[in-house]
């Protein structure tokens, strides 16, 4: 059976430099990079640029994927200095001949492309993201929790998150504070607090009134810059910050 | 766990202003001020304690703010001034949820909200009105 050329080797396309960074912890001290001429059409994204360079130049480039349609929030990395996600950042868009795939800035690297987030799911678990309170709805003898196109605004927007970590990634605070808890984590506590069936707001502002907690934000905003999804964790945290200054009740 | 292990940024990403556009300017230019009005607070005090060395040692102190490098130093206080108490309030506000849109459904191609025109003019203010007390400053103590 004919196999497809590759990206590299079509010749009609145009062509840039991926340079993609290499660390394996158990081995390296440094990060060091590995460059590659990749061919793409207008629609070619950063992943498919690597999975080509996996598939045909190196396979032991580890990266981590999985829906290639920004949904799953498994391809976060920093792309030409910014954090992105590499199924949703197309080659074109980026106007530039070079283009230098690197591990997400404040977690741990695997391998590669690929980081660690553990961090990222204990402190989104911290703040309880799931309604709070003594009722259900699943028992028989209780009707379903009616909301108003109204309520249902006020939080609609921040349960959009995917748990990409790019929010993380771009955070100031993150670059230097190992135990802050993170725009991702403080915008699903307002997703929560803002959500009217839930009566969990008192024990979560609990939670996040900490030194480390949503003080530390100083509203950059870089996170709500490189949020794939429309999110907008700073409006979430400073809505929430709110709350706790009595502006809202 | 260090830094390193943890892949953090570290400072020079937390003061890196290049990346996220004007807002990312204000946050490094705020801490910047903060620390120059710190330092400027430690030499007042410094600089109001040589009265005790009675007149002759607080007017010798005082001979040095009277020099070009003085005004210059002076100068620089003015605009660090300015900017942080302008900043200030537009970032206390902002902690307040005021100014910073409402929750609605995300439309592609997702400009978030909170980083709106009027956060953004706040910052341009307060480094215009930063730049123009700093050259009125210079005008004042240079033109005597």
């Amino acid at each position: 059976m004919a196999q497809a050329p590759s990206l590299a080797e079509k010749n009609t396309m145009k062509k840039i430099t991926l340079r993609i960074a290499r660390f394996n912890p158990t081995n390296d001290d440094a990060k060091k990079f590995m460059e590659f001429n990749v061919s793409y059409e207008k629609w070619t994204t950063v992943l498919e640029a690597i999975l080509d360079v996996k598939q045909h130049f190196d396979h032991s480039i580890a990266v981590r994927y999985s829906c290639r349609q920004a949904t799953c929030g498994s391809c976060g990395m920093i792309i030409n200095g910014k954090p992105r996600l590499a199924c949703f950042t197309k080659i074109s868009e980026l106007n530039s001949n070079v283009v230098t795939v690197e591990p997400m800035n404040n977690f741990p690297i695997i391998r590669d492309l690929a980081v660690k987030f553990e961090r990222l799911f204990d402190t989104h678990h911290k703040v309880k993201p799931y309604l709070i309170r003594e009722d259900t709805e699943i028992s028989s003898s209780t009707k379903e929790f009616l909301q108003t196109p109204e309520e249902l605004e006020q939080y609609i927007q921040f349960s959009n998150c995917i748990k990409c970590g790019l929010c993380n990634s771009a955070c100031p605070t993150m670059a230097t504070d190992s135990s802050f808890v993170g725009p991702q984590a403080l915008a699903q506590a307002y997703r929560y607090v803002a959500d009217s069936r839930d009566k969990g707001k008192d024990e979560r502002l609990k939670i996040i009134d900490d030194s480390h907690g949503i003080w530390r934000c100083h509203f950059a905003g870089s996170c709500s810059q490189v949020c794939p999804k429309g999110v907008d964790p700073a409006m979430g945290i400073q809505l929430l910050r709110g709350y706790m200054l009595g502006f809202r009740s | 766990m260090t830094n390193q292990d943890e892949h953090k940024e570290g400072i020079g990403g937390m003061i890196n202003p290049r990346r996220y556009g004007i807002e990312r300017v204000a946050y490094l230019l705020m801490r910047l001020s903060g620390l120059g009005l710190l330092a400027y607070f430690i030499g007042h005090i410094y600089e109001t304690s040589s009265i005790l060395k009675g007149q002759v040692g607080w007017n010798e102190f005082l001979a040095i703010t009277q020099t070009n490098e003085g005004h210059a130093i002076l100068a620089i206080v003015i605009a660090m001034c300015v900017f942080h108490t302008v900043n200030g309030i537009r970032v206390m506000l902002g902690h307040g949820g005021v100014g910073v849109g409402k929750p609605a459904r995300p439309d592609y191609p997702y400009i978030p909200a909170s980083q709106n025109i009027r956060h953004k003019m706040g910052i341009y203010s307060a480094i215009i009105l930063a730049a123009i007390a700093m050259m009125y400053g210079l005008a004042v103590m240079f033109g005597e």
